[in-house]
């Protein structure tokens, strides 16, 4: 491997960069794997969902799953193969604490959402539903 | 020469230094994706918010359920994950172009250059086929009391609630969001794929000119493999969204 020059005086020191591919491959399997994982939990969501009556909360937490391995390759991807875990802190910190706003922004709308359902819901009437009581007309 | 790690008490924000140790453009990379994050963020949130209000939803494994060559067959799930796999990999050849950057070899990059560019216009074909799928294929789907058969568009989709109907099941419209977000993320993705294979096309062009031999650094293969993992990154997420759950 060659010596390095700082691409710009800015730059104080050069990240040392491993001489060998092996992280990168390892990386590779471990987001495959992941995926597969992700894949059969699909597969298995799809089954439930052929049965007479799915379980509701067993469907949930299967994608519950799916979620916090999707995490996990997101940070597999950014922290490796972005190098994001070779940079100083000060860089890493202001790409991630502003991210951090996504936690509330989820939260909040999804709530909405299902509360937008639920007056609907509770609320609407059938399109053909008399909306007002006309009194009867009297002789 | 270089030295490893900064030295103890390093006076990082005294100027004449990047404090990030990154150069401005590497930088404004990072914040760019930041923010190209927070535009995706948005309208997976928003579709998020929409489907979370309605009582039905589109199952995923009926509208995406078949494989090039092999129409008519139920395969749930099995082209987005060729498609999965296919950004992953290129993925892959993109970070160790990055890493024959490091080292400076010409020929390297070069290869992992082109696999790169192979494997992103791959998964374009991919999506234009699925795009092609969805506006062609034509589902029966009970209208008014009618059976219609209805393709997949921003509009309309043949996918709704399944209602008995002279003896045997059959859909009923499906909710109008489904095809409009479908095709807005999907489709915004998939820009972002074009621009990612252009990008990476010019940075062939230059490694082959030898532009960045004479630069002596490769930091643009960097910069460019930062946009190509976002957009798998992003994929991630959208195949999370709209095909797995």
């Amino acid at each position: 491997m060659s010596e390095h020059t700082p691409i710009s005086p800015e730059i104080t020191f050069v990240p040392a960069h491993a001489e060998d591919t092996k992280k990168i491959w390892r990386t590779f399997w471990l987001l495959s794997v992941l995926t597969i994982i992700e894949l059969t939990i699909g597969l298995t969501i799809y089954n439930i969902h052929k049965e007479p009556v799915p379980n509701a909360t067993l469907v949930l937490a299967f994608k519950g799953m799916v979620c916090i391995l999707t995490l996990a390759k997101a940070y597999y991807i950014v922290s490796v193969f972005m190098h994001l875990g070779e940079e100083v802190r000060n860089l890493i910190m202001t790409i991630v604490v502003p991210l951090c706003l996504f936690v509330w922004f989820i939260t909040a709308f999804l709530v909405d959402g299902n509360s937008w359902k639920e007056l609907r819901n509770r609320y609407n009437r059938p399109a053909d539903a008399p909306t007002e009581q006309v009194a009867p007309v009297k002789e | 020469m270089s030295t490893a790690t900064a030295q103890q008490g390093t006076k990082w924000w005294s100027g004449g230094r990047s404090p990030f140790n990154a150069t401005y453009g590497k930088v404004m990379m990072w914040y760019f994706l930041m923010s190209d994050a927070f535009t995706f963020g948005a309208f997976l949130i928003s579709y998020g918010t929409l489907r979370f209000s309605q009582n039905f939803w589109v199952d995923p494994n009926k509208v995406f359920n078949s494989f090039p060559f092999a129409e008519g067959h139920n395969l749930p799930l099995a082209f987005v994950s060729l498609m999965t796999f296919i950004l992953i990999f290129s993925s892959v050849t993109m970070v160790l172009a990055v890493h024959e950057g490091h080292n400076m070899n010409r020929k390297g990059v070069e290869n992992y250059m082109i696999l790169t560019i192979i494997g992103g216009a791959a998964f374009l074909s991919c999506q234009a086929w699925e795009w092609h799928h969805l506006l062609t294929g034509e589902h029966p789907v009970l209208v008014n009391g009618v059976i219609e058969h209805w393709n997949t568009t921003v509009s309309h989709n043949p996918f709704g609630p399944e209602v008995m109907f002279n003896g045997q099941l059959v859909h009923t419209p499906g909710p109008i969001a489904f095809g409009s977000y479908f095709f807005e993320i999907t489709g915004f993705h998939g820009f972002h794929v074009f621009s990612g294979v252009i990008i990476n096309i010019i940075m062939y062009i230059k490694t082959k000119l030898g532009h960045f031999d004479q630069r002596g650094h490769y930091e643009m293969i960097e910069k460019a493999g930062l946009y190509w993992h976002f957009v798998d990154l992003v994929w991630v997420f959208v195949f999370l969204c709209f095909y797995l759950v």
